[in-house]
């Protein structure tokens, strides 16, 4: 029998002593996983945890606040690139980390400007550009981008003992489990709810007191902020950035994980995540072929499963809840 | 308002008048929405605005609200202007509204759209958000809840907006009116599209919310029998102008309401 005996109780992260087993089991598996595994799966793993950072950023915005953004790449760029300068001039990886968000979420409020005025498919061209732009910029500024060799970055140097792999691993997961917590906890507040608020009927939101300019903008620094710090991280794992990386086709992935993970989902987030940093991997050998698998997953998910992977979780979840009477 | 022009700092409207529209006009290029209205509401009172669609209702609504800027002339709410505020600024001096067509927030629970009404008295603190602190939330839940058992929502606080049956929707958009603790609240046909029934038991929570909140209400409704009822006064618009003003059963006899309502 479930119980609720008090508003804390109701508003609590993991309510059910079956969720929080589950919770601790998945821990554990998490932090049993470099030991288990190979080498190349737990570069694998990084790169998922690095990547669900940027697609809850993305979900925040597109999933929750319901602006749509092509601009991803830009962001994520100028992550990425002012985490490069500044682990370059000496800034620790923690203190570089946080700039790179902080520079991607001024970067944010800027672009968020024009979602004041545009909605749905306008702002999607006007971030487009954006996004564009700044590519261009990074492509032609040579102070900015390091010129044709790019930046190299430092390596982090392992502690605990621990290989550089693994190292990376639990820092990334570490990461991933932080901004899990604080996506959560800020979609269930006031701000989630104006953010939803503003996604369902902007109109009604205002009138209920939501400042719309306020919030929008605050959902655009938010989710820079997020793909900023997925930029930085990314860059920190290649070693070596360029701006030829951080192309539209990169916006676009990004775009991809949100609808097939699920949209307004923080796990969906991860599971899109998975989803298309596995499908290259598994289409390795037929590298032109991950496009139309993009494709048709989309089309496949919006007619079929409009909630996403996440959606199917939720249906199979209900399954097992209510076996075996069904 | 003995005082008229010229005057720089408008003395405040006469204690009682809890809001003031003067001379309002409204036009959408050639279109004249609103021509020259002016209405006084009373605290405590409750004024239904009649008339033919088209005929202004909804637009002196918007203009209220914030949601429409009026070509000229003055709203006053508590001494204060209205023009040219934002609509979210509106709501925080006190004034919450009910749309005709329902605009909720249909993804989301009922008990989430009545904390979104709930928003404007949050104290806002972004780390706490961030860091899952609570007592905020707990305290405005309990004042939800008071809505809820108000408005008999116990059953479906926890159900999606987007599934509940149209009256139902309807009492959540009442709700989180309410939530915002308005002095005035602007209803916009609050029960059009309901069985009879149903309207009974708006009428009884309109009447409730006067004496259990003491909210103001400005009323527009399509059953003028039932605002006959619920109305201390009424005033009847017709193509943006107002041709009526007065006790329900008069504006309901007058002459040009009859020519509005039914042709010559």
């Amino acid at each position: 029998m479930d119980l609720v005996e008090s508003y804390r109780q109701d508003l609590a992260l993991a309510r059910t002593p079956v969720t929080r087993a589950l919770l601790a089991a998945l821990l554990v598996a998490l932090a049993m996983f470099p030991w288990v595994a190979a080498e190349h799966f737990v570069f694998l793993a990084t790169l998922v945890a690095l990547y669900s950072i940027g697609v809850m950023g993305q979900n925040i915005l597109i999933g929750y606040t319901g602006q749509i953004s092509f601009g991803q790449a830009g962001f994520l760029a100028i992550g990425a690139f002012a985490f490069g300068h500044l682990r370059i001039w000496g800034a620790p990886f923690l203190v570089a980390l946080v700039a790179a968000g902080g520079v991607a979420a001024l970067a944010g409020v800027v672009v968020g400007f024009p979602s004041l005025r545009l909605k749905g498919p306008y702002l999607a061209i006007a971030t487009l550009g954006f996004g564009v732009a700044v590519y261009q910029i990074f492509v032609n500024w040579e102070v900015l981008s390091g010129g044709r060799s790019g930046l190299a970055i430092t390596k982090l140097s392992p502690m605990f003992g621990l290989s550089g792999r693994r190292y990376e691993y639990y820092l990334y997961v570490l990461l991933l489990v932080g901004f899990t917590l604080a996506t959560y906890n800020l979609i269930s507040s006031y701000v989630g709810r104006a953010f939803a608020a503003i996604r369902d009927s902007d109109i009604a939101a205002e009138v209920n007191g939501v400042n719309l300019t306020r919030y929008k903008l605050l959902a655009f620094a938010i989710s820079s902020f997020y793909t900023g710090v997925h930029g930085a991280l990314y860059a920190q794992v290649l070693g070596h950035i360029e701006p030829q990386i951080f192309n539209i086709a990169e916006a676009i992935t990004l775009f991809v994980a949100v609808i097939i993970g699920g949209v307004a989902s923080v796990e969906g987030s991860i599971l899109g995540a998975a989803f298309v940093l596995l499908v290259p991997k598994v289409f390795a050998d037929f590298r032109e072929m991950v496009p139309i698998v993009y494709g048709v997953t989309i089309l496949i998910v919006l007619i079929f499963e409009p909630l996403g992977l996440y959606g199917r979780w939720l249906k199979a979840r209900l399954y097992f809840q209510l076996w075996p009477f069904r | 308002m003995t005082v008229h022009g010229g005057v720089k700092a408008t003395p405040p409207s006469p204690p009682g008048h809890l809001l003031e529209v003067r001379d309002l006009s409204l036009s959408f290029g050639g279109i004249t929405a609103l021509q020259d209205v002016a209405l006084v509401i009373a605290e405590g009172e409750t004024l239904a605005v009649i008339g033919p669609n088209g005929s202004g209702k909804t637009s002196l609504f918007n203009c209220i609200t914030g949601l429409y800027r009026p070509t000229a002339g003055a709203i006053r709410f508590r001494g204060r202007s209205l023009i040219g505020r934002s609509p979210d600024h509106v709501t925080r001096l006190g004034i919450a509204r009910t749309f005709q067509n329902l605009r909720l927030f249909h993804n989301m629970t009922v008990l989430d759209n009545l904390m979104v009404g709930r928003h404007l008295h949050f104290k806002k603190n972004f780390l706490g958000a961030l860091l899952r602190l609570r007592s905020e939330e707990i305290r405005h839940r309990r004042r939800c809840e008071e809505i809820i058992e108000f408005l008999d929502l116990e059953a479906i606080r926890k159900a999606r907006v987007a599934d509940c049956p149209y009256g139902v929707q309807k009492r959540v958009e009442l709700g989180r009116a309410l939530a915002t603790e308005p002095k005035l609240l602007l209803l916009d046909e609050p029960v059009s599209g309901l069985t009879q029934e149903e309207k009974e038991e708006f009428a009884y929570w309109i009447h409730e919310i006067r004496g259990r909140f003491s909210i103001t209400v400005l009323l527009v409704e399509h059953d003028l029998r039932l605002a006959s009822r619920l109305a201390h006064r009424m005033v009847a618009l017709d193509h943006g102008v107002k041709i009526a003003e007065g006790a329900p059963p008069e504006v309901r006899q007058h002459p040009d309401v009859l020519k509005a309502y039914l042709g010559e």
